[in-house]
């Protein structure tokens, strides 16, 4: 059917797309070689896309962005007090890596989960790891993410981070570094599941030929990690997905994720501590008990009664049932505590603490303000490097040191002096690239990628994950409230076909 | 069941159901003004009547005109009842329960809505008029089917069928209350068009041929109004629709008061000897019927919803 559609396109129109003009200028390339040539694992991509035109590049990526409007996959974007339900900016061509690089990075996560896991149980416990010296007892006091709240409490299978959202980069040398762990409430996975389903549509025929392994059964293995933390042995414990409401950005996911695990949806208003100290959701025929509660609302908002007696959202005495064992709450209250970045910068003295181990993914060199060198030396290179508040995600707050201005590195000057211990530094990392639809041609765009790792009774990592890419030619800011789209991303098996 | 999301699928399928229903009204206003004469009194002010919206329109419309008034029930996003706003409280209601519909009816739902933000606004003129209103009907006849057959006949879906059945009800007696004010207040100059109105009102219901198959004789006001209000298989019979009102009550937990009050509308309805009513007692009946409607609106509200959380 392809070919027949490239046959009849006018002369003009039938240029083919040749990777010798495709140019990462320096960058790592995730399709092509530097010599210009496709990468082993992607060969057969390459191949397919320098048979489509220009013409049906436009052509898919036009049905895919009609597929996404018709699917409803909208991201929320506050603006100027108003709510606008926007399109989820999507780049149909996928983004390829080979099934045995793969396999080392989901090793490397789940080594980094297990330890983060340990880390945290063991922060609300004895605290052996500051004790022993590893980790800095002024850090820990510091945190505005440590709860005291939390003391004590002992969550099923000691997993605390049962959801995971880890940021990966791969620099210009083709290491792969991990650069967030994202232990709050990371979302992008109903993205990842979606992208899957919109890129069998717009190439159908791409899958016939390729082992791309399947992503789609994250849903059930969500459940399953989550029915694992289930306080009462049943059968079918209540599972529900616990949203700020309507007017979240990632509220599509909220629902999404519910849906595709048969899950209540519920908000706040809907759950009720009852004077047993157990949860309870109010339904048509009275209240009903809830075993486990995958919550995508902050700590700080889930309960007035243990943190903000301001939020409207949270449930009065959720806490006190969680720590009570009557219901399980994931990820954890307090888990944020080793999703700090001044944590991270630990992350692999904490690897080797809890499991003897080295780690399989590397840290991205950071310097932690905090410190007396690190902060010298950070203030003198500020023009090489990226400098980020500790307690902030989603890319707000930071200082991208060669593209700033002179006025905003003497803000930052200032805001490091001022609290260095909010301030971590890296260097800035040249992003890979990969082919990205743009003005009708393949460009390199940047991008990371965020794979979701699961924790509880067993321990499970996507495969693949969301890929966020940089629409915006050079730029290496690829999250979706400040411009960027994100692709499919296949891991690809040549070895098994 | 949640009981905020079992308010929202009722709200949902009453809002879709408006959209419908207005749609209909105004296709057949639209046939019925090119046949009947002026001095019948039609119009399309008065169809703002009929939906019960006349205040906010008069208070929120300067200058009165036909293209004023189909803009109100058309496109006016300020005038709840327009069809535009019903479909994107419709939309927003299911967005907020996507999570148990099933995906293929949100996407109908979505597609519905952003179709209808394009088009809508051109029924006003009257060239796309009877085009684009046919359109939105299909549409939610559509989502309707789909709902039907996609999604289990359990709790969410008996709160569509609760919130669809009420709207319509509503709606019947509405139409015939419009009807009967106009005609049969005893204007004998106007008897002549008694046929084409009364006609016009049954195929604003898609009711035509099913009166015709159920009364064998010619088209009559008296066996209309109790062809509408009492005939017990034809769908959206005021007596039928509340028979799936009371059977999707059943199908839920602590329905008998409701299942009570739907008992006794039943027999005011078909009791009712309406041989004897002139135009003045039937409009004062309809009047009744609806102020029992939203009576039951309350009751299924405080028995199931938490609030009026849809709304």
């Amino acid at each position: 059917m392809l070919s027949s559609f490239t046959e009849h396109e006018p002369i003009g129109m039938s240029l083919k797309i040749t990777w010798k003009d495709y140019n990462a200028r320096g960058s790592y390339d995730e399709l092509v070689t530097p010599a210009g040539r496709p990468r082993a694992h992607a060969r057969a991509l390459a191949a397919y896309l320098g048979r489509l035109g220009p013409r049906q590049l436009v052509i898919r990526q036009h049905a895919a962005e009609r597929a996404i409007v018709e699917m409803g996959i909208t991201f929320t974007v506050y603006s100027e007090g108003q709510n606008i339900d926007r399109a989820w900016p999507f780049d149909i061509i996928p983004r390829t890596i080979s099934a045995r690089e793969w396999r080392l990075v989901e090793a490397g996560l789940i080594q980094r989960l297990t330890a983060l896991n340990r880390f945290i149980d063991d922060i609300y416990h004895e605290q052996r790891i500051v004790t022993d010296g590893v980790f800095p007892r002024e850090i820990l006091e510091s945190s505005t993410n440590f709860l005291p709240q939390c003391v004590g409490a002992s969550p099923a299978h000691g997993a605390w981070a049962h959801i995971c959202g880890s940021d990966l980069v791969r620099d210009d040398d083709g290491t792969i570094y991990v650069l967030e762990d994202n232990l709050r409430v990371p979302s992008g996975v109903s993205y990842m599941l979606e992208n899957r389903i919109v890129t069998k549509q717009v190439f159908p025929e791409l899958f016939r030929n390729h082992a791309i392994l399947p992503v789609d059964d994250y849903p059930s293995q969500l459940f399953d990690t989550l029915a694992s933390l289930s306080p009462r042995p049943l059968d079918y414990p209540e599972v529900v997905v616990l949203t700020p409401g309507i007017y979240n950005s990632a509220y599509f996911e909220h629902a999404y994720l519910a849906q595709s695990m048969g899950a209540e949806l519920v908000e706040g208003g809907d759950l009720v501590v009852g004077d047993d100290d157990c949860v309870y959701m109010r339904t048509i025929s009275g209240l009903s008990r809830v075993d486990v509660i995958y919550r995508r609302i902050n700590d700080t908002f889930m309960d007035p009664e243990a943190f903000n007696p301001e939020s409207l959202l949270g449930v009065p005495g959720l806490v006190r049932a969680w720590r009570a064992g009557n219901v399980a709450i994931a990820n954890a209250p307090g888990s944020g505590v080793a999703d700090d970045k001044l944590v991270y910068s630990f992350v692999p003295d904490i690897i080797r603490y809890y499991l003897s181990e080295e780690p399989l993914l590397p840290n991205v060199p950071t310097y932690a303000c905090v410190r007396e060198d690190d902060r010298r030396y950070v203030l003198d290179h500020l023009d090489n490097l990226v400098v980020k508040p500790v307690g902030e995600s989603g890319g707000y707050g930071m200082l991208i040191g060669p593209a700033a201005d002179k006025k905003t590195r003497e803000k930052f000057h200032r805001l490091i002096r001022r609290n260095p211990r909010n301030y971590v530094a890296q260097p800035v990392l040249n992003l890979s690239t990969a082919p990205t639809v743009a003005a009708g041609s393949l460009q390199p765009r940047h991008v990371d990628l965020r794979p979701f790792s699961l924790h509880g009774e067993r321990s499970f990592v996507t495969a693949g994950g969301l890929t966020r890419v940089a629409l915006v030619e050079g730029s290496l800011v690829v999250n979706s409230s400040q411009g960027g789209g994100s692709k499919d991303t296949w891991i690809v098996d040549t070895e098994s076909s | 069941m949640l009981s905020r999301v079992a308010a929202r699928f009722y709200w949902g399928a009453r809002y879709l159901e408006r959209a419908e229903n207005t749609s209909r009204l105004v296709r057949v206003y639209d046939n019925l003004m090119l046949d009947l004469p002026p001095e019948a009194g039609v119009s399309w002010p008065l169809l703002v009547d009929i939906v019960g919206a006349g205040e906010l329109f008069r208070s929120s419309t300067p200058k009165v005109t036909d293209h004023a008034t189909l803009r109100f029930l058309l496109a006016d996003p300020a005038n709840p009842g327009s069809v535009l706003a019903s479909l994107e409280q419709g939309r927003e209601n299911f967005r907020t329960t996507r999570d148990l519909a099933p995906s293929e009816a949100w996407r109908s739902v979505n597609e519905l809505c952003l179709y209808a933000r394009k088009k809508v606004p051109q029924a006003v003129s009257q060239r796309r008029r009877q085009e684009v209103l046919g359109d939105i009907i299909e549409g939610v006849q559509q989502i309707r089917g789909l709902m039907a057959d996609a999604m289990s006949h359990t709790e969410p879906y008996q709160f569509i069928r609760l919130g669809r059945n009420i709207e319509r009800s509503d709606m019947t007696t509405r139409i015939i209350d419009a009807a009967s004010v106009t005609l049969l207040a005893g204007r004998t100059e106007l008897r002549r068009f008694d046929n084409t109105l009364w006609m016009a009102v049954l195929r604003s219901l898609s009711a035509y041929q099913m009166y015709r198959q159920s009364v064998r004789r010619r088209v009559h006001p008296d066996d209309v109004v109790a062809f509408l209000l009492k005939d017990p298989h034809f769908p959206r019979s005021f007596y039928r629709c509340l028979h799936q009102v009371e059977s999707a009550a059943e199908d839920l937990p602590n329905h008998s008061e409701v299942v009570r009050t739907v008992a006794r509308l039943r027999r005011l309805v078909s009791e009712r000897d309406l041989k004897q009513d002139d135009a003045g007692s039937l409009h004062d009946f309809l009047d009744e019927l609806q102020l029992e409607l939203s009576n039951l609106h309350r009751q299924i509200a405080s028995v199931w919803f938490l609030q009026d959380a849809g709304k």
